[in-house]
């Protein structure tokens, strides 16, 4: 196969990661588990490695038009590696705190990242497929990676089975378009979609919709998401938070903008039916919440919302404001883990929101930290959240969806009630005990003041290189 | 002729072996079941002309598959009797679901015959005579599909890794076989020759 070097060469980070991943697999078998710093900071280079590779790579078309190498997979890889290599960072410590180091966990997210790319730039629906099991194994194991801890395997459990149901579902819609269609690639569907989009196609396409929601963890199928953000690792939900999400949502838009473009009237609805239930769900599902994770997890569902409803618009402004809200979401992420990581009092990590009272005297910069990022996810002008909130009200108002969006800002008031009352806990509360924080690891630390720095004031400044970068990713979409 | 009893023959034993996988008492003869609808199922790919699928079918789900899951039935100490407690009362929802795939079987049906489905687009050529069902798939595995056998050859990589973070535990006092002492051991090593008197014997202090 003559092309097969081009090929190669277009789809080289993923190639890298693969090729890395079972080196670094190499070198773990071999040295054991004292490795599991080395394959760390090894991992971390090869994903920066592949971001790099990504970035300056060629933009094309490869495997018969199953690998797509745009703009917009190129940006949506960069961002998925970097937070990847964050989860790596945050893993590391945290192992060693545990007393798990093991050498797969930073193996594990490399392959994972394999995945994430492929469904960043799946041009049809088996790498589609193939991508999504890829990457979900790997979380699957990864959420149940401390074995001994009861929720933990039961987080992983939970996380297996409804994904195999999702996968299922994404199958069945997946058949249905292929024997309507009578083709994998996104292209040969959009053409015959084009003509007649009849319910056969449809039908196939809402079971896409509805498997592919399950994997961004929106409402209504968003039942494991609570669960496993409140049983698994912390850095392991720091990446379920932030990578995965990109990929998925990147491959929501591209599935249906690509392979479905001129069925946008179909889509939207279900898109636009998914977003409102998950800014119900998110905003009042968090406010009866008392542990900080499943908090978050509910926050998740919520943004995921609002994500959602960038792709409904289905013009590329739209595809721009969900790129822009979910770069900053996912800083905004990694972020609030990170502090989440370096709280913990007599060695036991801080998990209820009821502990965190009274921290602005034992950690003033983190409680500072904590509550920028906190202002910055409830979309308080002028932190990055506000910011990613304006471009997609903005997206769908133009597009005619000004209802929905007045909704998603009614749920944002509600939502604000619960990250007001973190504020009102750690600075106007007496603690509840006289015990002293722990001291804080360095990574988590430095990792959550950087997040919260660039969530005000750096957004400022990021906006500026941030807007025409997404401008050009969401333009350059599917003609690679 | 002889073609359409083979095929009502092996459609009517697979579907009923199906139902008795669901209904049979004894786990141990459901797998049996099992084996045998996959004999049938295999059956019809064979006068489909898919000889490869049915060789596959044979080799990997009889024989690799419907085997473990004998193995784990009788290695389990599963009480299937109380796993089908709750069978009456499931009854009315399994009934319901299944009513409603067979109406969407019927309705993708009906569709694919009005010419709703992909009835417009040509159907797959009938494979040259010449060429084999293992050498259609030969070609293109590795040409046209190399990207997805790759991905998925990645896929049971995770999956091995996975299995083995999650269950393998090193634990001490444990006694390993350590194949390299056992291969190096020779006769000098474990055997050693202690000069005896001649009609004396032995004590035991002696040979220590």
């Amino acid at each position: 196969m003559p092309d097969l070097s081009s090929a190669l060469h277009l789809a080289a980070s993923e190639v890298t990661l693969a090729v890395g991943a079972l080196v670094l697999l190499m070198v773990g078998a071999f040295i054991g588990d004292k490795s599991a710093r080395l394959v760390s900071i090894l991992s971390v280079l090869l994903l920066i490695a592949a971001s790099v590779i990504a970035i300056v790579g060629p933009w094309g078309v490869a495997f018969n038009g199953a690998y797509v190498a745009d703009p917009l997979a190129i940006y949506a890889k960069s961002l998925i590696y970097l937070s990847a290599a964050v989860a790596v960072v945050l893993g590391d410590g945290w192992m060693k705190r545990t007393r798990i180091a093991k050498f797969e966990y930073p193996v594990l997210i490399v392959l994972a990242s394999v995945g994430m790319g492929m469904m960043a730039s799946s041009g049809d629906l088996i790498s589609m497929y193939v991508g999504i099991e890829l990457h979900s194994l790997a979380l699957y194991v990864l959420a149940a990676f401390h074995r001994n801890d009861v929720k933990a395997s039961e987080a992983g459990l939970k996380y297996f089975v409804l994904g195999a149901l999702s996968s299922g579902l994404l199958l069945y819609g997946s058949s249905l378009i292929y024997g309507f269609a009578g083709s994998m690639r996104f292209e040969d569907i959009a053409a015959f979609a084009q003509d007649n989009p009849g319910p056969g196609l449809v039908f196939g396409l809402v079971f896409l919709i509805c498997g592919l929601a399950f994997k961004v963890s929106a409402a209504p199928f968003h039942m494991w998401t609570p669960d496993v953000y409140e049983g698994a690792p912390t850095p392991v939900v720091a990446l379920f938070a932030t990578a995965p999400k990109v990929a998925a949502m990147v491959l929501i838009a591209r599935a249906l903008e690509h392979g479905f473009g001129d069925a946008h009237a179909q889509w939207s609805q279900v898109l636009i039916a998914i977003s409102l239930i998950s800014f119900v769900v998110g905003a009042f599902g968090g406010l009866a919440q008392k542990d900080i994770q499943r908090l978050l997890a509910y926050s998740s569902i919520a943004n995921i919302g609002y994500a959602l409803l960038g792709i409904a618009a289905g013009t590329a402004e739209g595809l721009q404001a969900m790129l822009m809200f979910m770069t900053l979401y996912v800083i905004d992420q990694l972020g609030f883990f990170a502090i989440l990581l370096s709280l913990s009092k007599s060695g036991r990590p801080i998990r209820r929101i009821a502990d965190l009272a009274g921290l602005k005297k034992d950690r003033p910069l983190t409680a500072v930290a904590l509550t920028v990022l906190s202002l910055s996810v409830l979309g308080m002008p002028p932190f990055s959240g506000f910011w990613g909130k304006y471009y997609v009200f903005g997206a769908a108002a133009d597009a005619g969806l000004w209802p929905v969006a007045a909704a998603g800002l009614v749920a944002s008031v509600v939502a604000a009630f619960y990250y007001l009352r973190i504020l009102k806990l750690m600075w106007f509360d007496p603690p509840l005990d006289d015990i002293a924080t722990d001291a804080a690891p360095v990574e988590a630390k430095w990792i959550g003041w950087a997040c919260a720095a660039f969530a005000f004031p750096l957004v400022i400044v990021g906006l500026t290189w941030l807007e025409p970068l997404t401008k050009v990713a969401s333009a350059g979409f599917g003609n690679g | 002729m002889l073609q359409g009893i083979a095929f009502y023959l092996l459609a009517a034993v697979a579907t009923v072996s199906g139902l008795l996988v669901v209904t049979a008492r004894n786990p141990v003869h459901s797998v049996l079941w099992l084996i045998l609808a996959f004999f049938s199922s295999a059956g019809l790919f064979v006068l489909l002309g898919a000889e490869f699928l049915a060789m596959l079918l044979v080799v990997v789900y009889v024989g690799a598959v419907a085997v473990l899951f004998l193995f784990v039935v009788m290695m389990l100490d599963v009480d299937f009797l109380k796993l089908r407690e709750g069978y009456a009362r499931y009854l009315p929802l399994g009934a319901i679901i299944a009513a409603v795939l067979l109406v969407e079987m019927i309705i993708v049906s009906v569709a694919v015959v009005q010419g709703g489905a992909a009835a417009g687009l040509p159907a797959p050529g009938a494979p040259d005579a010449s060429v084999t069902n293992v050498e259609a798939i030969g070609r293109v595995l590795y040409t046209d599909y190399v990207y997805f056998f790759q991905a998925a050859g990645i896929v049971l990589l995770i999956a091995m890794i996975g299995a083995i973070t999650l269950t393998l535990r090193h634990k001490p006092n444990i006694k390993r076989q350590n194949p390299g002492d056992q291969v190096n051991r020779d006769r000098r090593k474990s055997v050693e020759i202690k000069p005896a008197a001649t009609g004396e014997g032995v004590s035991a202090e002696e040979l220590l």
